[in-house]
Parts: structure tokens; sequence; C-alpha cells
């Protein structure tokens, strides 16, 4: 065995004239405003990926720069303008906002860089825009709001208030949550979105109360989601409206949550392309480890920024530390030889991964903290919607 | 469009005024009477909010919270005048504008090393977590608080400055500052006591809205322009002019919110009418704005002397 490797790094001393040992990671996310909860998450498992790597994919040593994008698209561009730039990094990897990564892909597929998107999703990349050099460990946006529509049609809802962000993401989810419900939708606000998001949604709520729907559909990532929550609660609307939720509930929002005793979350559902709770190997090392050395079960933006690092690292290995080599480098991403934390999962044509989607429910672990279960798988191997809109074969 | 809900969304209106009111009282007290540019008074909004919630989950009651957490607050204010506003009483706007952006960035940057990024979510006793039934109309009982505690605090600020010594040398403050000062008044301990009554009223409606939105950093920053809005519509300095401004913007802001899109679709396609309606509403104030700047360019209820 041992000698077969060392034939292997032979081999590939010999096939390459300057042996690249190093491989440079840039991860843009958020570190300032008070989206940097996510940015810090994110932050923390690609550090707990680096460990479980030994720093190394192979024989090639890892670097990670980490770039903050302010919660603003300008700013990510120019730090994603940095990264390919000034640090001459081999991937960019991160990106928490839509609007974000569709300001910065071209800085880094323009500079024949891999660019691989940890949690955002917009549908123009799945689309029209999509590239060789793109990857995402995530979903595409439409698909976790088609998977809730398709929870509401199984569960009998009939109409349905909906309430989003205003910016890429937001439209998206609508879109998706559009696509697969059945029943009426009955109202529908989009909310300002940004550094200076709209947090007080008292007269939307009024207005999703007053429209008698059967359930309010709502998507407020990072602290907006825990403010909406609040007030959804104090309305008293738990019993009139139940609330249908994706990238709302999470594992930041519950510590928070739960320090303030507010019972209300229990119980409440959202779809998900993975869980602290799946089963398999990869997943029961993260999750354990992850608690063990920051003590908060991780959420899905860790988990994809994990898988990011992962699928970053089996391709560097699969090329020998040959960072030239692109064609490699792009088959070997492509191949998604790795072991994900949401289990087996392939990249379609549109480098989307084509992947199951879960119905979880938040509920109180053994150790009474909280945190969310699988009830049910609602989409198996499921291909997003803007794949066909992909020249790319 | 029914009157309950019409109602509903007026109430909301009134609140949202009566909390940008606090803000903005503030803020065009110490712009209006110490002509200083006070761009911090987002933070002191957030500080509020992080001393208030930290109180709670200490006391475990949000009402012993926002006690305690007032007099803090007016503290650092004291402070912030001290050290930050005083030294920059005789330079221009530019120079008070710069010192307190960066003020702003570092107190943003010590709430997050004091109280980290996440935020906090305050936890409210249960007579406040419930709903409020009157006819038709049902309020969650916290924003009635809002409602009453924002109208108790303008109807004190009212009294204050037109009926108490105290408010007397304000006023005369803002007309002259000089000749209350040779009339043997201490104005720099008056100024002191304005910027702190700025930064409590600031405080108290971080506090109020910290239970709703989570106290979070950041959390002034688009509160503080919308505030800078109210004050330029009612005429910097003017007591009177915030208060008004503040409910008109409040009002005009969440009816818009509330029934622009229904407006649009008589005239547009549905599908038009609910992209350009978000847009629009959150453009509404500012456009107000314009309009109020273009007929009366010092604002609707400019202070008499200046």
């Amino acid at each position: 065995m041992t000698r077969i490797a060392t034939l292997a790094l032979l081999a590939s001393v010999a096939s390459t004239a300057v042996l690249a040992n190093e491989a440079k990671i840039g991860f843009v996310t958020t570190l300032t405003t008070g989206a940097a909860v996510i940015g810090n998450d994110m932050k923390n498992a690609v550090d707990l990926a680096i460990e479980h790597l030994d720093g190394k994919a192979g024989d090639t040593t890892i670097e990670v720069i980490f770039g903050d994008d302010g919660f603003a698209p300008e700013t990510g561009k120019q730090v994603t303008d940095k990264l390919v730039k000034q640090d001459d990094v081999d991937f960019v990897a991160g990106y928490i906002w839509s609007h974000v990564l569709l300001a910065s892909r071209k800085t880094v597929l323009d500079a024949d860089k891999f660019l691989i998107s940890a949690n955002a999703g917009p549908s123009q990349i799945a689309g029209k825009l999509c590239d060789p050099n793109f990857f995402s460990t995530s979903w595409q946006n439409d698909q976790t709001p088609m998977a809730m529509g398709e929870v509401l049609n199984r569960q009998g809802v009939k109409s349905l208030y909906v309430m989003a962000p205003n910016y890429a993401a937001g439209k998206d989810m609508v879109a998706g949550v559009e696509r697969t419900f059945e029943g009426e939708i009955v109202g529908k606000d989009l909310t300002k979105w940004g550094a200076d998001a709209q947090l007080d949604f008292s007269a939307e709520l009024a207005k999703a109360k007053a429209s008698g729907a059967d359930g309010i559909f709502v998507f407020y990532p990072g602290a907006a989601g825990g403010a909406f929550i609040r007030q959804y609660d104090q309305a008293g609307l738990k019993d009139t409206l139940p609330l249908y939720s994706v990238f709302t509930v999470d594992a930041l929002s519950l510590p928070k949550l739960e320090e303030a005793d507010f019972q209300a979350v229990l119980g409440s559902r959202t779809t998900q392309q993975w869980d602290p709770t799946l089963d398999n190997a990869a997943n029961q090392k993260f999750v354990t480890d992850f608690k063990a050395k920051y003590g908060t079960y991780p959420s899905y933006y860790a988990a994809q920024s994990y898988d990011a690092i992962m699928l970053i690292a089996s391709a560097i290995e699969a090329v020998g530390g040959d960072m030239d080599d692109k064609d490699g480098l792009r088959a070997a991403l492509k191949a998604a030889d790795f072991d994900s934390v949401r289990g087996e999962f392939s990249f379609g044509t549109n480098n989307m991964p084509v992947q199951d989607f879960y119905l979880r429910e938040v509920v109180t672990d053994d150790d009474g903290t909280w945190t969310t279960k699988v009830v049910e798988t609602v989409y198996d191997n499921a291909v997003d919607p803007y794949a066909a809109d992909c020249k790319m074969k | 469009m029914d009157l309950t809900l019409f109602t509903i969304q007026l109430l909301n209106g009134l609140q949202l005024g009566l909390l940008l009111f606090l803000v903005a009282s503030g803020l065009t007290l110490v712009f209006g009477i110490l002509d200083f540019v006070n761009l911090a008074h987002a933070s002191l909004y957030m500080l509020g909010a992080f001393i208030c919630a930290s109180f709670t989950l200490w006391l475990g009651n949000f009402v012993w919270g926002v006690l305690l957490a007032l007099p803090v607050t007016a503290l650092v204010g004291l402070v912030v005048e001290r050290v930050v506003a005083r030294p920059l009483y005789a330079r221009d706007h530019l120079d008070q504008v710069l010192a307190t952006f960066g003020l702003i960035l570092v107190i943003d940057t010590a709430a997050q090393l004091i109280w980290g990024p996440a935020g906090i979510a305050v936890p409210l006793p249960d007579w406040l977590e419930g709903q409020v039934q009157i006819g038709a109309v049902t309020l969650p009982s916290f924003r009635l608080l809002i409602i009453g505690a924002g109208l108790m605090a303008a109807a004190g600020l009212f009294w204050l400055v037109n009926y108490t010594r105290l408010g007397m040398l304000i006023r005369a403050g803002a007309s002259n500052r000089t000749m209350v000062s040779a009339l043997g008044i201490d104005i720099q301990s008056l100024f002191a006591l304005v910027f702190a009554l700025g930064a409590t009223l600031a405080g108290l409606a971080g506090m109020l809205i910290a239970p709703i939105t989570e106290a979070s950093i950041g959390m002034g920053n688009s509160v503080i322009i919308t505030a800078f809005v109210v004050i330029i519509v009612g005429g910097i300095g003017s007591m009177k002019g915030a208060f008004i401004a503040a409910l008109m913007i409040g009002l005009i802001d969440t009816l818009g919110r509330s029934f622009l899109d229904d407006i649009f679709k008589l005239v547009m396609s549905t599908e038009a009418a609910e992209t350009s309606a978000p847009a629009i509403s959150a453009m509404l104030i500012y456009i107000i704005m314009a309009a109020v700047l273009a007929f009366k360019p010092s604002g609707l209820f400019p202070p008499k002397v200046r």
C-alpha cells in the first residue's frame, strides 16, 4: 500500500514540473452585522473541517483565507476581487446571500477559478448563468420551499399567506412554494432586506390574519427569523394561522429562543436537505465534534460549509495537489467523491446537488437542548427546476 | 379593505410613529439645542436594548429590566457627552459626523465583544405576551404597552419643555445660547443634561422594540435614518414638529406596506403590483420628505427663533 502511494506520489511529481504543495481557499461569508452569527457558524465548521483533515488534502497543505461580505453585494464583490486578484486563491467558497453571490460570481469565473456555494442557490446560477466551474454544496433556492409546498398539500392546507424578504433568494423561495403548492395564495408580502432590513412585521401580520388563510409560509433567515417568530406568537396566531417556514427556525435561532424560554417554537416544522440526526458516519462525527468544540448544534449553514471544504479537499487529493490541472479538478469536483454529512448525493447537469429533502420538527433532545429531528422524507433525489435552462451537458 | 384591518393598521402605524418619536425627540433636542449632529444616537438606542436585555435575563423581569436600564443608559449618555461630544461643540458639523460615525463603529464592535454577534431575545412576562381584544380589534398587548409608554413619554417631554424651569432654559438655550450663559446659567451642565435626556429617550425606544425584534448589533442604523427623516420633515429643533412628523411617517410607512399593493392592483397587473409595491413602500417616506422640503425647506414646524 505504502509502495503504491509512493509510486503515485513519484508519478505526480514527475508529471508536473513544479508541484503545487499548497492550495488556497477563499471563504466569503458575513462576519460583521447581526448576520455575523451565520458567518461565525460557517467559519467554525470550516475550521473543524480543516482540523479533521489535519490541514491537508493528500499531501497538499490547505490554507483558508476568510473574507467578510458585510451583508452587502458591493462589499462581497470587493472582498471576492481581493481574494482572486491579490491572494490568488484556487477556490472561492462560502456565500450566504444570493445577491452577494450573483454580484461576485463573474470575478471568480472570469479568472478561471472554482466557485463553490456553501449556501446561496439563486435560480439564475442554476439556470441560464450555470457554469462548469461553479458547484453548490447546498441547494437551489426554490427546492426547500418546493418541498414545503408538497408538505402543505399532504396536510390538506387549502389557502396560504406568503411572506419573504425582498431580494433574490426571497423571490426564489416564493416562486418555489408557488410551484408545488396546489391551494390558493391569498396574500403575499415582500419586505425590505439588507443591513437595514425591516424587522417589525406588525402590518404584515395583521394583513395575514385578516386574509383568513389556512396557514402562513415564511422565509426569514438569520436574526429576522427569531424576530418574526416572536411577533407571530405575540399576535396570537399560533392556533388560527399555523406557521410553515423554511430557513427560519435553525440551530442559530433555537438557543436564543430556548434561553428566552419561548415554548411556541417547539413542534414547528420546516423542510431541509440536512439534519443533525441524519444517520451516517460523516454526519455523526461532524455533529459530535462540532458540539464538543463549540458547545452548540451545528446549523445547516455549518453542515454545508463543512461539505464545501470536504468536496474541495477530495478534488485536490484526486489531482494529487496539481492546482494547474483545471480539467482534473473540475472532473473530481463533479464526481462529489467524498462522505457528505447529508449522505449520498450527486451533481446534476447544472452542478447543483441532486439530493433528498426532509421534513424536520423542533424537539427537545435528551439533554433538554432544543434541536430538530427528521419526521419524514419529502423528496428523493430531487432535481431543481432550473436544470433544464442550463446549456451545460 | 375592511374597517377592522384598517383600524389595526392605524394602531400599528401609531405604535411605529411613537417609537420613532422617542428616537427623533432626542435627536432633535441635541441637534436643535446643542447644534451637534449625533449619528451615534443609533448606538445609544442599541445600547438601551442590550442593557435592558441583560438586566431582564438577569432579574427575570422585563419591567425591572427597563427601570434599571434607563438610568444606566442616561449615564452612558453623560459619558459620551463628556468624552466625545463636548470637545466637538465648537467644530463644524462634518467633524461631528466623522467623530460620531466612528463612535458607532466603536460601540458596535464593543457590543459584539460583550454580548456576541447573535443578539438577545428578550423574554416578556406572561401578561405582556398575550393579546387584548377591543371590539373587533385584536392587538398584541405589548404593542398597546408601547403605544401607552410612547404617549406618556411624549406628554412628559411636552410638560418638561413647556412648563418647567429646565424646559425654559432648554428653549432659551435653543434660541440664544450666548445670552443664556451671559445670564449666569451653567450652559455646560445644561447641555450635558439635554444630551443624557436624549440618550435615555433613544435607549427607551430600543428597550421597547427589543422584545419584538430582539436586541441585535447595528439595530439602530436603520432607525436613525428614519429618525433624521422625521426631524427634517418636522423642522430641526422642534419638539412639536418631531411628534407630528413621527406619527405621520409611522402611519405612512405602515399604511403603505399594508395597502399599497391592493391600491396598485386597481391600476396595473397583479404581477406588476406585487413587484413594485414593496419597492415603492420602502421609498415612500423619502418621497414624502422630498415633497415637504420642496414646499417648506425648513420643515413643517421650524422653531421660531434660530
